[in-house]
């Protein structure tokens, strides 16, 4: 049953890095490939039916995962205390910026909520990299599985270090460029003409950036997490998720520019959703990694809550997602399509 | 300063900016909702101006609890980890499930509220309406059903390292404390939203403006604000009352200032606690009120602080004894508020009667401080205990997170939240002065 909700939490947190992703992207891409109010108010026309309900999969990724592993939320949230505070600080002027950009008309209005939409959008994106690469590197967990971390320290991943270092970063980095490839494409994907020329022009060049960076995140997870290669190696089916997200990078690099932008943002979906459940397969049965003592690591099993709760939240968890794959599709066939000037009622 | 005021501090500052915002949200979710069924049922595309309007300070409104609520989950891990390490099977149920079952639903179909209304047709438009209502009030219901398993721990077992295991979904979920207080707390949204309504409905009747929407405004929100007021007092206020009375005795006896336990206790309606000496300093007071009030019966003991050990005392006193004072004091005045009002309303005066409608219109904030006061005394009445009879206060926070970074991000908040404050006031106060689509001329020119 831990398993299972391992499994659970996991994709939760996967559909909210593919949906919150693109258009956490396309505030990336936004100073970028639009350039006139118009191009602007398309741009964010064509999240801002959506916006809102993606970033909702981070308060229930975040809401089952305090119930499914109270030890890990408890953990994990004070030990990542400054980061978190200041992703809450971007999410927050991000929200602001997309909802009330279009309520006045001014020269000095827009362009303000513009570049906050695209700096807190950047931000997220580095600071949900770095977060995923200091669950990968493990952190200095203590005997009651508790831990605090500054920002940064020297920057070496040793013993003492910070939320920032050197194989964070790495990582914060790759995650940027992966969501400003996916807000490429998906920007790509909802507009015509000089814009998804822009939107393509973008996400070809970011691609070559972004495979260099595979390689390289790859080499340096597998030698700073040596639990990935046992995990493997104990389980090659694993093998399929690295798969999955080879194919769904080659696969954007032959469909961008094509007229099948749908396929090219699909295979940018499968690229994520590769890559990180490739880093869930190889960190299984960790959730949160000691880089000290191992035997204070957390697992789906010390992290877990009783199991009654696991059993009773699968009674209402699997109805209530059904649901909300209706609402999603409904919403989603709703907005079909290329969005238009005349559109942008946001 | 040590850590643990910090971090209380954090999450008193963060909570009480948040709820300015949702109780508008629900309380004018089910007026929109009623103006919506209004134009259906009516025909008159009056109401479905009058709704458009208000969605339009709804969505601000909704915004602002998005933003300033994310903040409020992830505060339960990052400066209270130890409860969320113990408590979190329980309480992570109800969050995950507002997000799950209300969030998602939200979020869904008030961009279908706000800007499917030509594509979609009346019919599925009021059913938008509907579910961005119901989502609201299920969202009030989950929250509401963490705290009052805060309030009145039921459907758990402790476990042996301490750790608080579910053992009933249905215990958490039909907690009988949690009836009275999601009705009280729901109608309350309902009051503030009334009054937001009546309020700027009395604006525009006395600047001469959109007077047409104004009658409607002030009609709607009287008559709403008439019937949610009272419903406040009984049953609801006085259900949840009882709950404290029962579960709770010495947070009743320090909300009533009543340090000695006393046959026939008076009610306090005046009057300073006096911590040093343990008395009530300047009372005013109605003989035996409070023993009726809460027995039912004139002459009943009511227990007072002397009854209980000083560690049990709520661990703020006059905080909690004047919140819960300007709560009541507010509760009447809004009643006798809205009584006048609707006087006026069925004699047919009250669009005329400038006083009247000064007196709505300065209503405005009133029904959010009463609101807040009510928080207030929920909370610090629950102290010193963060689970009540389960684990108290200081036990729950981050060990880990120093009074010095705590005391960063209180600090980054407030001035995150100062900025979105000036931002709301601004928008809302534009959008108030654009008012409503003018009335189209069209059916005057076919008559």
């Amino acid at each position: 049953m831990e398993t299972t909700w391992f499994c659970l939490v996991a994709v939760m947190i996967g559909m909210y890095v593919v949906l919150d992703g693109f258009d956490l992207g396309a505030g990336i891409v936004h100073l970028l490939v639009a350039r006139t109010d118009t191009e602007r108010r398309i741009v964010l026309g064509s999240i801002g039916p959506v916006w809102d309900g993606n970033e909702v999969w981070l308060l229930a990724a975040g809401g089952t995962l305090y119930f499914a592993f109270p030890a890990l939320y408890a953990s994990s949230f004070s030990g990542f205390y400054l980061p978190l505070m200041i992703v809450l600080w971007l999410l927050i002027l991000r929200g602001t910026a997309i909802e009330f950009r279009n309520h006045i008309q001014s020269l000095v209005w827009q362009p303000l909520w513009d570049a906050v939409f695209a700096g807190s959008s950047a931000l997220l994106a580095i600071f949900f990299g770095a977060a995923l690469g200091n669950v990968v590197r493990g952190v200095p967990l203590d005997a009651s599985g508790e831990f605090f971390l500054p920002l940064w320290t020297d920057f070496t991943a040793g013993q003492e270090t910070g939320i920032l270092d050197w194989y964070t970063l790495l990582i914060a980095v790759a995650a940027l460029l992966t969501l400003t490839l996916h807000g490429a494409l998906w920007v790509a994907l909802k507009t015509e003409g000089e814009l998804e020329r822009r939107a393509h022009r973008v996400a070809k060049s970011v691609w070559w950036l972004l495979a260099a960076w595979v390689v390289l995140i790859t080499v340096s997870s597998f030698r700073i997490q040596p639990h990935l290669q046992e995990s493997f190696r104990a389980r090659p089916w694993g093998y399929v998720f690295p798969l999955c997200a080879l194919v769904g990078l080659i696969g954007i690099r032959l469909l961008t520019g094509t007229r099948n932008g749908l396929a090219a943002f699909l295979c940018s979906c499968l690229f994520i959703l590769g890559m990180l459940t490739s880093a869930a397969f190889g960190l299984y049965p960790y959730v949160l990694p000691s880089n000290g003592n191992q035997a204070f690591s957390l697992t789906v099993h010390n992290a877990a809550a009783a199991p009654y709760g696991l059993n009773i939240g699968l009674v209402w968890f699997i109805p209530g997602m059904l649901l909300t794959a209706g609402y999603f599709t409904y919403t989603y066939r709703n907005f079909s399509g290329k969005v238009k000037a005349q559109d942008g009622a946001h | 300063m040590d850590a643990l005021t910090v971090h209380r501090l954090h999450f008193a500052f963060t909570i009480t900016f948040h709820y300015l915002f949702p109780q508008l949200t629900m309380g004018l979710a089910l007026l929109i909702l009623i103006l919506k069924t209004m134009a259906l049922r009516t025909g008159n595309q009056h109401y479905n101006r009058a709704a458009r309007f208000w969605a339009k300070i709804f969505a601000i409104n909704f915004a602002m609890g998005v933003v300033t609520g994310i903040p409020m989950e992830f505060q339960f891990g990052t400066n209270w980890s130890r409860f969320s390490k113990a408590a979190g099977g329980v309480i992570g149920q109800t969050l995950a499930m507002e997000g799950v079952f209300s969030f998602f639903l939200e979020s869904s179909f008030l961009g279908v509220l706000l800007y499917g209304e030509k594509r979609l047709g009346p019919k599925a438009h009021w059913w938008a309406a509907f579910l961005v209502f119901a989502g609201s009030w299920l969202s009030g219901f989950f929250i509401i059903a963490a705290d009052a398993w805060m309030q009145h721990p039921t459907g758990y077992q402790l476990g042996v390292n301490g750790e608080i295991l579910l053992t009933s979904l249905s215990g958490l979920l039909l907690n009988s404390w949690l009836f009275w207080q999601y009705l009280h707390n729901m109608i309350g949204a309902v009051v503030t939203g009334s009054f937001v309504m009546a309020s700027v409905g009395a604006f525009y009747l006395l600047t001469k403006r959109n007077e047409d929407y104004g009658r409607t405004f002030v009609r709607l929100g009287v008559i709403a604000g008439t019937v949610s007021t009272l419903l406040m007092a009984f049953p609801t206020g006085d259900g949840q009352g009882k709950n404290i009375a029962f579960h709770q005795p010495p947070t009743l006896a320090a909300m009533e200032g009543l340090f000695e336990t006393e046959q026939g206790a008076p009610l306090a309606l005046i009057g300073q606690p006096d911590l040093e000496n343990h008395r009530l300093d300047n009372p005013l007071t109605l003989p035996d009120a409070l023993s009726f009030l809460t027995y039912q019966r004139w002459g009943a003991e009511v227990k007072g602080l002397d009854a209980f050990p000083p560690d049990r005392w709520p661990d703020n006193i006059p905080l909690l004894y004047y919140s819960y004072h300007i709560m009541v004091g507010l509760g009447t005045m809004l009643i006798g508020v809205m009584a006048l009002a609707s006087l006026g309303l069925w004699r047919g005066t009250l669009y005329r009667s400038t006083a009247r409608l000064w007196l709505l219109m300065l209503m405005l904030p009133f029904p959010y401080i009463a609101t807040t006061a009510g928080w207030i005394t929920a909370e610090v009445g629950r102290q010193p205990w963060l689970i009540y009879g389960i684990m108290r206060t200081p036990a729950g926070v981050s060990p880990h997170v120093s009074t010095g970074n705590a005391l960063f991000t209180l600090i980054g908040f407030m001035g995150i939240y100062t900025i979105l404050a000036i931002l709301f006031l601004f928008l809302v106060y534009r959008a108030i002065g654009e008012g409503p689509e003018p009335v189209l001329e069209t059916r005057a020119a076919t008559v």
